[in-house]
């Protein structure tokens, strides 16, 4: 005689789990191999937006609260300090317009094509990502707002990561330190260009493929080289503290450390470039037609 | 310990469906504050630590649906890789599940010697499928939020159980 249970609880635990364990693999699989699933992400996304946006809220509360209790000599003490800064900058700016100008000037006598304009989003940190495997912060700007996927992240002092994932009013951005994130630079003292890697760890930047002879010292300044089209060239990124070459190896070892403060301040601005980079030239491809001309 | 348990026997009330909904978005909510530094190791993961206690005090109404789309919601929340959370859950609510009975035989104390391995588990899958995607090994302190997960297991126990305290001692008229 078959087993009857004497209450209906539906398929048995084992079964249960065989399903849903299943389920995730198949997610897990498209997401990492085929990119599938960005849509059902960004539902999800929106059903976890006001939940985000209400964890982050005691966090700022707090820091509200904090600012109100400043003293007044640590306010006039930072006025100061700002006042002297905008000092600085406003010569600065000056400066700048008058070059800006006259690179203008220059490229048109030469005929070269001009800087692509970049203008600033303002973004706050929501929260860093709780992921002990990667370095992502959150932030609350998306779509909506213009961010798209690939857009370099700005602090007062350097680049601090990219945008690499997008949500409707949020965004993910990938730190520098990200092990797997590279930036393409340039050493702002002989322009040799180089790609940077994030290794991983906070703080700590590794020059990649870098030959033993290379000119690079200790205290050199890397920018964005603006060669990959996707950074604007000339942003901070990471000064050289560590070189060491060994005969044992091929490649120099080279740490550099982030000049921006990397996941250190809530408010950063997402870099947007005004001008799409040229396309990609077609690699010439000889024509049997222009062969024979040549022949003939 | 357990015939304490035994002998100051405590007729609980039926426990309400909303109150577990607002149990596991509060669980959420929590692993969703902006933790950093020291605290994200210490942090035990709210969610998995929830929806073990629902499993194992209410199999029949928490089950893998809820572990398994708190699962997606982290996966979103943390832009991590989408269905590593959501694997992991479901395997913890079929453990608590599965130990349920088990489990609810022993007194506190003995039931965190159950929980804190089924913890590590859930830490021990997430870790596989991320060693599986190329990601290293962050170190040992990825571990911590397990034991302090373990640690949390009793006053969690009387916390989500407050509800379903008679409001009245029943041995007085």
């Amino acid at each position: 005689m078959e087993h009857q249970p004497f209450f209906k609880t539906g398929p048995t635990p084992l079964a249960r789990l065989l399903i849903f364990a299943s389920l995730s693999l198949v997610f897990l699989v498209a997401d990492v191999r085929f990119h599938y699933l960005e849509t059902l992400r960004q539902v999800a996304a929106v059903v976890v937006y006001p939940f985000q946006r209400l964890a982050a809220a005691p966090a700022s509360i707090a820091g509200r609260i904090g600012e109100f209790f400043v003293t007044h000599s640590s306010l006039r003490e930072e006025n100061n300090r700002l006042r002297r800064e905008n000092f600085d900058n406003a010569a600065r700016q000056q400066q700048l317009e008058a070059l800006q100008a006259e690179n203008a000037h220059l490229r048109r006598l030469h005929e070269a094509r001009g800087r692509a304009e970049v203008d600033f989003i303002a973004v706050e940190a929501l929260y860093a990502a709780r992921d002990p495997f990667s370095r992502k912060l959150i932030v609350d700007r998306g779509t909506q707002h213009d961010v798209r996927p690939g857009q370099p992240v700005v602090d007062e002092r350097g680049v601090v990561g990219q945008v690499t994932r997008v949500y409707p009013w949020l965004a993910e951005v990938t730190l520098v330190t990200d092990k797997g994130q590279f930036v393409p630079v340039q050493n702002v003292r002989n322009g040799l260009r180089a790609v940077l890697a994030g290794t991983g760890n906070d703080g700590a930047l590794d020059l990649r493929f870098i030959p033993l002879n290379a000119d690079f010292q200790n205290g050199d300044r890397l920018v964005t080289s603006g060669i990959d089209g996707v950074y604007p060239p000339g942003l901070p990124v990471a000064q050289v503290t560590h070189v060491e070459r060994s005969a044992a190896q091929i490649f120099a070892r080279i740490t550099c450390a982030p000049l921006g403060g990397v996941g250190a301040h809530s408010h950063m601005l997402i870099v947007r470039a005004r001008q799409e980079a040229p396309p990609r030239p077609v690699e010439e491809q000889p024509s049997p037609r222009a062969r024979k001309s040549r022949k003939g | 310990m357990a015939d304490a348990r035994m002998s100051r026997q405590v007729i609980l009330l039926p426990v309400r469906t909303g109150f577990i909904v607002l149990t596991l978005i509060a669980a959420l909510m929590m692993n969703l504050l902006p933790w950093s530094g020291t605290a994200l190791w210490v942090k035990p993961d709210f969610v998995a630590l929830v929806v073990l206690y629902w499993c194992i005090e209410q199999p029949r109404k928490v089950g893998f649906v809820a572990a398994w789309l708190l699962g997606l919601f982290m996966d979103v929340a943390d832009g991590t890789l989408f269905g590593q959370h959501a694997l992991a859950y479901s395997i913890l609510a079929y453990a608590g599940i599965v130990l349920h009975r088990r489990v609810r035989m022993f007194s506190g104390t003995s039931q965190v010697l159950h929980v804190v391995p089924l913890l590590l588990m859930n830490d021990l899958i997430v870790l596989a499928i991320r060693t599986a995607g190329g990601a290293e090994f962050p170190g040992f302190q990825y571990f911590i939020g397990s034991f302090v997960g373990g640690a949390l297991w009793l006053p969690l126990g009387v916390l989500l159980k407050l509800p379903q305290r008679p409001r009245h001692d029943p041995d007085q008229v």
